[in-house]
């Protein structure tokens, strides 16, 4: 573990950079769960994960094909090939929000061991047979299966789900330094046809996070809908520009298998292209469907998770460096458990290499009103997120809107509506 | 050859071994590599913020 100090391992005791902080409530910084046993003894107690046998329950996302097949067989009743979104947009959200917040953190000594126990790796290794598995079965019943047009396309979106949450495996598969795991991710991501993001996430979306130049990051006065074509279209043209340069500087044109989007793209061609192959063309719709639907659910939780925050600029040009004030987190237990701890985003921001199962609630972070699955609901309708979140934001920031990263288009009414009495600046 | 250490993660640039993934080949002194150059495992520092280690 480093020795240096570094503001991402004291974000637990809650230090903030005086000079760029907003002006935020005294920092008391939350504590690591308290160790079971007795107080004094700690050393003597090794700290034991109390969601380490949770995270199995992450792999019902990707069994929701089956679940689908299995309830609209039994029933006869259409609506539950629609399974996936009535689960994901519906039941999920009101339990996430009633199952409560997830109150453990390991402490600093627990992260080391915790990173390096194998169990965790595998919880995500196993989302992705289940991932092709579901993914087969649909094209056999969009083939076979007899299903009418509202049914297949139930069981579109039902695969989209598991499609758009398989980024979000690939997301923690993908910030890996392990080679196997990073092809993992790349497979992960082929379904959707998302390989791009590979690419983009790590060296785009992270490097420029929480500026108006990030195509990822959502601005103050932009609506989710807005935002979408930005990010979709803006996060594939940054990673094209991201592997140009690589493969110039290694004198190749980025026409080239060795280009990181090809090959991961190219993955995409041959999975579609085998099944199309195996059981028709009648597929390839669905396959569509599924794939703008699956990255649209991965960019409506990128919206979400830095909405409006900003990284100031220094006096040398640069942008302060990455901390927690600069990701929207929740804590909610069960999107804890189906997203591998993505809501302890500002920990993940300041560590991108750390495990899901060693991320940190940090208390000082920006909160969310829920968790990101009822945030994602709040999200597809803007009039609702406004209400909801534009207060919040403002609060974060002392009310002072130049703070933020205000979206073009909205900076007139943003800056009449909560400019200071001085004016616009 | 000097070897340099991000600052958040455990990545190291070492000049003998280069960063041949990202453009710059075995042997590749540091100062080639341009001062925007993020961390290519986190993303969070950049080459100007890497420290040298002995």
């Amino acid at each position: 573990m480093s020795t240096i100090t570094d503001h991402a391992d004291d974000s637990t005791t809650g230090v903030l950079a005086a000079s760029t902080a907003p002006k935020q409530p005294p920092i008391t910084g939350a504590r690591p769960a308290p160790i079971t046993g007795q107080g004094e003894d700690r050393a003597a107690i090794p700290w034991q994960d109390p969601k380490r046998h949770a995270w199995v329950f992450g792999l019902i996302v990707p069994l929701l094909p089956f679940i689908a097949w299995g309830m609209a067989e039994a029933t006869g009743l259409t609506v539950f090939w629609f399974t996936g979104p009535l689960l994901v947009f519906g039941v999920f959200p009101i339990f996430d929000y009633l199952r409560g917040l997830d109150a453990e953190n390991p402490p600093e000594e627990a992260i080391k061991p915790l990173e390096a126990d194998r169990y965790y790796r595998w919880c995500t290794y196993a989302y992705i047979p289940l991932q092709y598995a579901g993914l087969v079965l649909a094209c056999w019943l969009w083939a076979y299966g007899g299903l009418s047009v509202v049914a297949s396309i139930g069981l579109a979106l039902t695969v989209a789900m598991v499609s758009g949450v398989a980024i979000n495996t690939a997301h923690e598969l993908g910030h890996k330094r392990d080679s196997l795991e990073r092809w993992l991710s790349k497979i992960a991501l082929a379904q959707s046809g998302y390989g791009h993001f590979f690419i983009e996430h790590n060296r785009g979306h992270h490097v420029r996070v929480a500026t108006p130049e990030d195509p990822a990051s959502a601005r103050f006065g932009e609506g989710f809908w807005e935002f979408l074509p930005r990010t979709v279209v803006g996060s594939l043209q940054s990673a094209w520009g991201l592997e140009r340069t690589r493969l110039a500087r290694l004198g190749h044109s980025p026409l080239a298998i060795r280009n990181d989007i090809l090959n991961a793209w190219a993955m995409t061609v041959v999975l579609w292209g085998v099944l199309v192959a195996i059981f028709g063309v009648v597929i390839l719709p669905y396959l569509v469907l599924q794939a703008i639907v699956g990255f649209s659910l991965l960019e409506v939780v990128n919206y979400l998770e830095h909405y409006g925050l900003l990284r100031q600029r220094r006096e040398d040009g640069r942008y302060e460096r990455t901390r927690p004030e600069h990701s929207w987190n929740s804590n909610n237990f069960a999107s804890n458990v189906a997203l591998y701890h993505l809501q302890r985003h500002s920990d993940h921001h300041a560590n991108p290499t750390r495990r899901y199962q060693a991320l940190r609630h940090v208390e000082e972070a920006p909160q969310l009103p829920t968790g990101y699955a009822g945030m994602i609901l709040l999200a597809l309708v803007p009039a609702l997120w406004r209400r909801v979140m534009d207060r919040r934001l403002l609060e974060h920031y002392g009310g002072d809107v130049t703070l933020t990263n205000m979206h073009p288009r909205a900076r007139g009414r943003l800056l009449a509506r909560y400019g200071t009495p001085q004016g616009a600046h | 050859m000097a070897r340099f250490r991000c600052p958040v993660c455990e990545y190291v640039y070492d000049e003998d071994e280069g960063a041949p993934r990202e453009g710059f080949p075995a042997g590749t002194p540091w100062s080639k590599v341009p001062d925007d150059w993020p961390c290519p495992d986190c993303g969070v520092r950049d080459k100007v913020d890497f420290e040298p280690q002995d």
